[in-house]
């Protein structure tokens, strides 16, 4: 069980936290220690709005170890409106009519587990922003 | 810095080499390239590998190598940086030969990748990309340069059938490759009608899975005047550079950067333009990796690696050949061994030993070895002198 790197990783995962340089308001997510625009060391953090745009996406049809069982699944970036893009699974959908500069809003998923009685990891997905 | 010469290659036949271990893979590619060069002094070696980790569960190959080489007491460096491990290597190699820290330096690339299942290959594979914010959400490295090629055809409208023709071309020039693992050419409804795995790439966009390794020997130019190396083939440029891990940090997707800046730096070493080359051996992971690598380095315009390609213009006999050997597609491709063959390969054609699948005129060659989905890439310019 990997507990302290996943534990880690939930302010990004649950809250889509980003880390927004005080110095050029370049928004890195994840969260970084150097703004890689101006190299300033000093941050406000902010949660992501999850609401963007497909900018590219592939439907995985051979599955990674651990992802198998979930396969065909599309899997994308998404570019947020607040400018930063995220990779992250789109659901909720059928991944053959997706295209790119298609609406999506995030939402908290359950991405994976270790066996039934390891961890269960979440995270956003992506789903189709269908407006309402 | 000192000139740099390339006095001897080596490489066995590549692909699914059961009798073969980790250790006897580099041994042999290193003993092919002894009897190459016509010497075996070595004051420092170099091992380009990028998982044995996770392939074989051996790391420290540093120490492993030149222990089964029989070569006791000689420094080492394991060099790692994805698939881009052995180009690195070689320019590892070729910067202790340059500095005056060694003068006769082996740089062995290997990789054994079929000991563990398919499963177990993707994962160590993946390991190349953002393992907390790509691997993490279940893509692997098909679906990223899927996404690179969706994102090329939206913006070019680039097709289905100029990345099939990469593999078709690569396939054909591999058939005449004797050290080939798969020497076989193959049509265009061959990669279409092949089997999808992340969308739009199908089985046949993709590099498989191999075991191999290869080994160049660098040494000053000065020694291998002394041992009459004729042709000679001197390292005129090497270039080096990085991009961000993943591709969700890009600027634009379409564009390998680490990829120009490398090309360029080396070429500017070399004080050559990519017009001065008479072809390359490039990073063909997956169909849309060549068309995108020839676009960074300037061989065609942005968006004009397809149409290029259908024209025939990367062809062997067309005006700037593209993987020679077959490329990863057909030669195959064990991850830290690629690049040290992409020098093989080069040197074999400048030298006039390619037999059936010789160019003509072969002066000048520039390699490109890249390591995931372009997070760093390493360029080698070759010249006859």
């Amino acid at each position: 069980m990997q507990v302290p790197k996943h534990w880690r990783q939930i302010p990004q995962r649950y809250r889509m936290e980003a880390t927004k340089c005080k110095k050029c308001q370049f928004i890195s997510f994840p969260a970084r220690l150097v703004c890689p625009e101006c190299g300033s060391k000093e941050f406000d953090t902010i949660n992501l709005s999850g609401n963007g745009k497909i900018d590219t996406y592939t439907i995985i049809r051979t599955a990674p170890e651990g992802f198998t069982d979930q396969a065909p699944y599309a899997l994308g970036i998404v570019e947020l409106d607040e400018g930063v893009k995220v990779m992250g699974q789109i659901t909720d959908c059928e991944p053959d009519n997706l295209k790119i500069g298609d609406r999506v809003v995030s939402k908290f998923r359950r991405m994976n587990e270790e066996g039934k009685t390891g961890m269960i990891m979440y995270s956003y997905k992506f789903v189709p922003d269908v407006g309402i | 810095m000192r000139d740099v010469a390339i006095i001897g290659t080596g490489m066995m036949k590549w692909g699914e080499l059961w009798e073969k271990s980790l250790r006897d893979l580099a041994v042999e590619a290193a003993l092919l390239c002894f009897e190459d060069a016509g010497t075996d002094r070595i004051d420092a070696m170099t091992v380009g590998s990028m998982s044995s980790g996770l392939f074989n569960g051996q790391e420290h190959l540093a120490s492993l190598v030149p222990d089964y080489l029989g070569r006791p007491l000689t420094p080492s460096i394991r060099v790692e940086s994805a698939c881009a491990s052995g180009g690195l290597a070689v320019r590892t190699a070729f910067v202790e030969v340059a500095s005056g820290m060694a003068d006769y330096v082996l740089a062995v690339g290997v990789e054994k990748m079929n000991d563990v299942s398919g499963d177990v290959a993707t994962y160590a594979l993946a390991t190349a990309a953002d393992q907390d914010n790509e691997a993490f959400h279940g893509v692997t490295f098909p679906g990223l340069y899927a996404m690179i090629a969706r994102a090329h055809m939206e913006k070019y409208g680039t097709t289905r059938d100029q990345l099939a023709e990469v593999a078709v071309k690569n396939h054909r020039n591999g058939s005449l490759n004797p050290k080939a693992q798969f020497p076989m050419a193959i049509t265009r409804d061959t990669v279409l009608n092949s089997q999808l795995i992340a969308d739009p790439l199908r089985l046949f966009d993709c590099s498989p899975v191999t075991d191999g390794a290869a080994a160049v020997l660098l040494t000053t130019v000065e020694e291998a005047k002394k041992l009459n190396k004729q042709p000679l083939v001197v390292i005129t440029g090497v270039g080096h550079a990085t991009d961000t891990i993943a591709l969700s940090q890009r600027k634009d997707l379409t564009k390998l950067e680490a990829v120009q800046a490398a090309a360029q730096r080396a070429l500017q070493m070399a004080g050559k333009t990519i017009k001065d080359m008479n072809f390359a051996e490039v990073h063909d992971c997956f169909t849309i990796a060549e068309i995108c690598a020839m676009e960074a380095m300037g061989v065609v315009e942005p968006g004009q690696g397809g149409p290029a390609t259908i024209d025939g213009m990367t062809a062997l006999d067309g005006a700037f050949p593209i993987n020679p050997s077959g490329g990863l597609k057909s030669k195959g491709h064990p991850v830290g061994a690629t690049g040290v063959a992409q020098i093989c390969e080069c040197v074999s054609q400048l030298r006039g030993t390619s037999d059936k699948r010789q160019i003509k005129n072969a002066r000048a060659a520039i390699t490109q070895n890249m390591g995931g989905s372009g997070g760093s890439s390493v360029s080698h310019v070759l010249e006859i002198r």
